[in-house]
């Protein structure tokens, strides 16, 4: 086993790593550790833009994008840190212009700007042209001119080296008002070389959670393989939080049965939604902004569709996506990747036919709880000297039970930098924090035991039960019973899960096993977001509850706080659920008091 | 942008239409039977690589990607390959399919002749790790070496920098890079010599030169007239055959020659 030393820890290299890389690269001994090669990462993936109010289409201001974030996120957001987005969103955007990032231009040659879902005029009068873009790659031209930055500034990268445990320690501690607390420390974190197996301890003052999301334990879902949720994973079983897990974002336009992703844009661009009878239904739903209302709204106007028997296809079971009366010259400039996406995969021409098209899980609303520094907090005020998140993995939260469309760009960019900026800070004046005695042996044993576990369970088989579950019971539409099925289940996954049997034995990538490490945190995450869902007697943003059809500000407008928690049974937990705490945490507004939702 | 329609000048679409009888795709998938010949490679067991055939019945919409991993997750999960995404934009899986470098995940199973093996190796020129892995430092190596970053050495200003919609448009095609390596690893001048820059790192070269905000192109030209530099190149094409994004690869290489030789003059 080596040991590293650095000032400042990544972990991660998606656009929120490698936008901290370049803030504390220049100001500290920086090294980012990424499961992928850097320009892997599914920042790549996002295709529409980045919101700013930068004007230079239509009259906009920051504040109607700090409105339009908050009602967005059905009022869960926390305003002063959706504030912060939108005010250093400009600047983020700027930033990207100058580093090199090739936005498409107005006539003027200014930064291009078009509609984007839930993105409105003066509080909600109209759709406005916020989205800053290039073509319908955004996210790509975001990670390779962040990772062209890095190679500028010589930041160092460990490439796949997968981070496996955070090293922390417990220190007594006395709070204000004089009662004892254990304050949590970073001291460094473990990671597993894919190529050689051996595993690295690196040693650092300041470590940062840039991991991305979890959406791979759902079946139908628009995320790479890769997001297994580690960094959530890796923090929740070091007793850190996990804040609004609830609430994960089903992006409307899946591409039918598959999953991958087609733009919102596209909608922002003129697409429509219809159904088997040629219906734009939108026009029901959401009568002021029909096709651009949030994404929560659009999905479950969609599977209430097909619910209703107006799907189309030989099972009913998608909508379509039509683009026919857009020119084909204007398809072309706008939208060209998520058009031969069509093509390629489903063999449909979008410029004469409507695009299949069915919600799939894209977003995961909650995370490591964050305050507006990136700081990550161990409970609802404490934070952890050192440690930061940002991106997907962490929640500030400026998405709330719902995130619109570019907001995540934006997170990336703006709580990126900020904890790049805070870590460096932080390390140029603390010590490191002495490693515990065998720093690594909890990693040893998690993988001597998915090494050597010889029960003949498949962890893909596994993996896909627990998939197709999550999207039976835990997709738009959710009850107690189709979550208590999902608890039921997982509890079947555990066993089972116990006896897995990893069939590659070697050191050398070893892929198979790390499949299996991963699939310890999908079955963590799912748990906790099947566990705070139950809890969540209400429905808001992403969380709909049949048996609660409506918002309950009264006794649900706060933040859920899971703690995994050996001491909670199945007698002391009010869900019957061992091993984890639910608690709450306010949330901040500031100047918007929550309204009814319409759009 | 030339004056075609945008989402503020089109008319709004109907509320209702007629739609065709058989509309958006539909229909049962088929399902057929399907061989992978895989090279296997693991120097912890031998320093031999062999061909392995895995059977198994796919389906009409599969990719090369979903076989592999049906090998994987069902057959033996020891096969080794690197993939993100799943859908064309990561690079990750970029291998030799039937003797042509493609994406895995781009590639569609039923668009092979599946009556015979398909073959599956890694790509070419890269030192091979294990399976399908190979080591793409070198890769990389000449990718950071053609400065592949914007250089601006004029006064900042407090907003953006201007370019018009032309001149963003200049460069738009080499933007689309995704350093899969399928175009370099498709060269037959980088099969025989590793120190040849490659067409990735030509491509991303040029994604700069031509871009009207960086003042670094007479730098990036002197690095690139080297001995291994674009006149390496043969014209044969591979590289933009090989291209998953569609870029004309080729083309970016004689543009950037042109530039050298322009410089000259």
């Amino acid at each position: 086993m080596q040991v590293h030393k650095y000032d400042v820890i990544i972990v991660g290299a998606g656009g929120a790593g490698m936008r901290a890389a370049i803030e504390a690269g220049q100001n500290a001994h920086t090294a980012v550790l990424t499961k992928l090669y850097p320009t892997r990462s599914h920042t790549g993936a996002a295709q529409g833009g980045m919101c700013a109010a930068l004007a230079n289409v239509e009259e906009d201001n920051w504040e109607w994008h700090t409105f339009d974030t908050v009602k967005g996120g059905d009022y869960l957001v926390d305003q002063d840190a959706a504030e912060v987005m939108a005010k250093e969103a400009i600047d983020a955007v700027i930033d990207l212009e100058k580093m090199g990032l090739p936005f498409n231009r107005t006539p003027e040659g200014r930064i291009d700007q078009r509609r984007f879902g839930g993105h409105t005029r003066d509080h909600g009068k109209a759709p406005v042209r916020r989205s800053c873009y290039a073509a319908d790659r955004t996210g790509h031209m975001i990670l390779q001119t962040l990772y062209q930055n890095c190679v500028k500034h010589n930041v160092e990268f460990y490439n796949e080296y997968y981070v496996l445990d955070l090293l922390t320690v417990e220190e007594d501690a006395t709070r204000e008002d004089g009662t004892p607390y254990k304050q949590k420390r970073i001291a460094g974190v473990v990671s597993y070389d894919l190529a050689t197996g051996e595993l690295h301890v690196f040693q650092a003052k300041s470590v940062i959670l840039a991991t991305g999301g979890a959406g791979k334990v759902f079946k139908t879902t628009s995320n790479a393989h890769t997001l297994t949720g580690d960094g959530m994973g890796i923090a929740f079983r070091k007793g850190i939080p996990l804040e609004d897990m609830e609430f994960f974002q089903f992006h409307p336009t899946g591409l039918a049965g598959l999953g991958i992703l087609l733009s919102e844009a596209a909608r922002g661009e003129g697409a429509i939604l219809r159904n088997s009878e040629g219906e734009r239904f939108m026009e029901r739903y959401a009568p002021t902004i029909k096709d651009l209302a949030p994404r929560d709204i659009v999905a479950r106007s969609m599977a209430n569709e097909v619910r209703e028997g107006r799907g189309c296809g030989p099972n009913k079971d998608y909508v379509l996506l039509d683009l026919t009366h857009l020119e084909p010259a204007h398809i072309d400039a706008k939208l060209p990747d998520i058009t031969e996406f069509a093509r390629t995969y489903l063999g449909v021409e979008p410029y004469t036919e409507p695009v299949p098209v069915f919600p799939t899980a894209h977003y995961a609303m909650g995370g490591v709880p964050t305050n507006i520094s990136a700081e990550v907090l161990q409970d609802n005020d404490t934070i952890i000297p050192g440690l930061y998140a940002a991106g997907e993995v962490a929640c500030v939260s400026v998405h709330g039970s719902n995130r619109l469309g570019t907001n995540s760009l934006l997170d990336i960019n703006v709580f990126g930098k900020r904890a790049g900026m805070a870590a460096a800070i932080y390390a140029k004046t603390a010590e490191f924090v002495e490693l515990p005695e065998s720093p690594e042996a909890s990693t040893v044993a998690l993988l001597d035991h998915v090494r050597t576990s010889d029960g003949g369970e498949k962890v893909a088989l596994i993996r896909k039960d627990l998939q197709d579950t999550m999207d039976a019971n835990m997709q738009v539409f959710r009850t107690a019973e189709s979550i208590d099925r999902v608890l039921a289940d997982i509890a079947t996954f555990e066993e089972r899960y116990s006896r897995i049997t990893v069939q590659d034995k070697g050191k050398r990538f070893n892929l198979d096993l790390l499949e299996a490490v991963e699939l310890g945190f999908l079955l963590e995450l799912a748990k906790v977001m099947t566990v705070a869902a139950l809890h969540r007697q209400e429905s808001r943003g992403g969380h709909y509850r049949e048996d609660f059809p409506d918002r309950d500000d009264e006794n649900f407008m706060k933040h859920s706080m899971a703690y995994k928690d050996a001491a909670v049974s199945v007698e002391s937990s009010a869900e019957h659920i061992a091993g984890i705490r639910l608690e709450t945490k306010p949330v901040v507004v500031t100047r918007y008091q929550p309204m009814v939702r319409k759009y | 942008m030339s004056p075609i329609e945008t989402a503020e000048t089109a008319p709004e679409p109907a509320s209702k239409i007629e739609l065709p009888a058989h509309v958006g795709g539909g229909g049962e998938i088929p399902t057929f039977d399907v061989t992978l010949r895989v090279r296997r490679y693991n120097p912890e067991y031998s320093e031999e690589s062999t061909w392995e055939d895995f059977s198994m019945t796919m389906y009409g919409t599969d990719r090369v990607l979903d076989a592999l991993h049906k090998v994987k997750w069902e057959q033996d999960g020891s096969l080794s390959f690197r993939r993100s995404c799943a859908h064309g934009v990561c690079g990750s899986d970029a291998m030799r399919i039937n003797g042509r470098n493609r994406l895995a995940c781009k590639t569609l199973l039923k668009d092979l002749d599946t009556s015979k093996p398909i073959t599956v190796e890694p790509i070419k020129g890269l030192p091979v790790e294990k399976d399908l892995i190979v080591d793409m430092e070198p890769f990389f190596q000449s990718f950071r070496e053609v400065m592949p970053f914007l250089v601006n050495r004029g006064h900042e200003p407090a907003k953006e920098r201007l370019q018009s919609a032309e001149q963003r448009e200049r460069f738009d095609d080499t933007t689309k890079c995704i350093l899969c390596a399928a175009c370099t690893s498709s060269c037959p001048v980088f099969w025989t010599d590793g120190q040849y820059f490659g067409p990735a790192a030509i491509v991303n070269a040029h994604r700069f030169i031509f871009d009207s905000r960086d003042d670094a192109g007479d730098m990036r030209l002197e690095i690139l007239n080297d001995k291994e530099g674009v006149w390496r190149c043969r014209t044969t094409f591979n590289c933009t055959e090989a291209c998953p994004r569609g870029i004309q690869v080729t083309q970016a290489i004689a543009e950037v020659k042109q530039a050298i030789l322009a410089r000259q003059v």
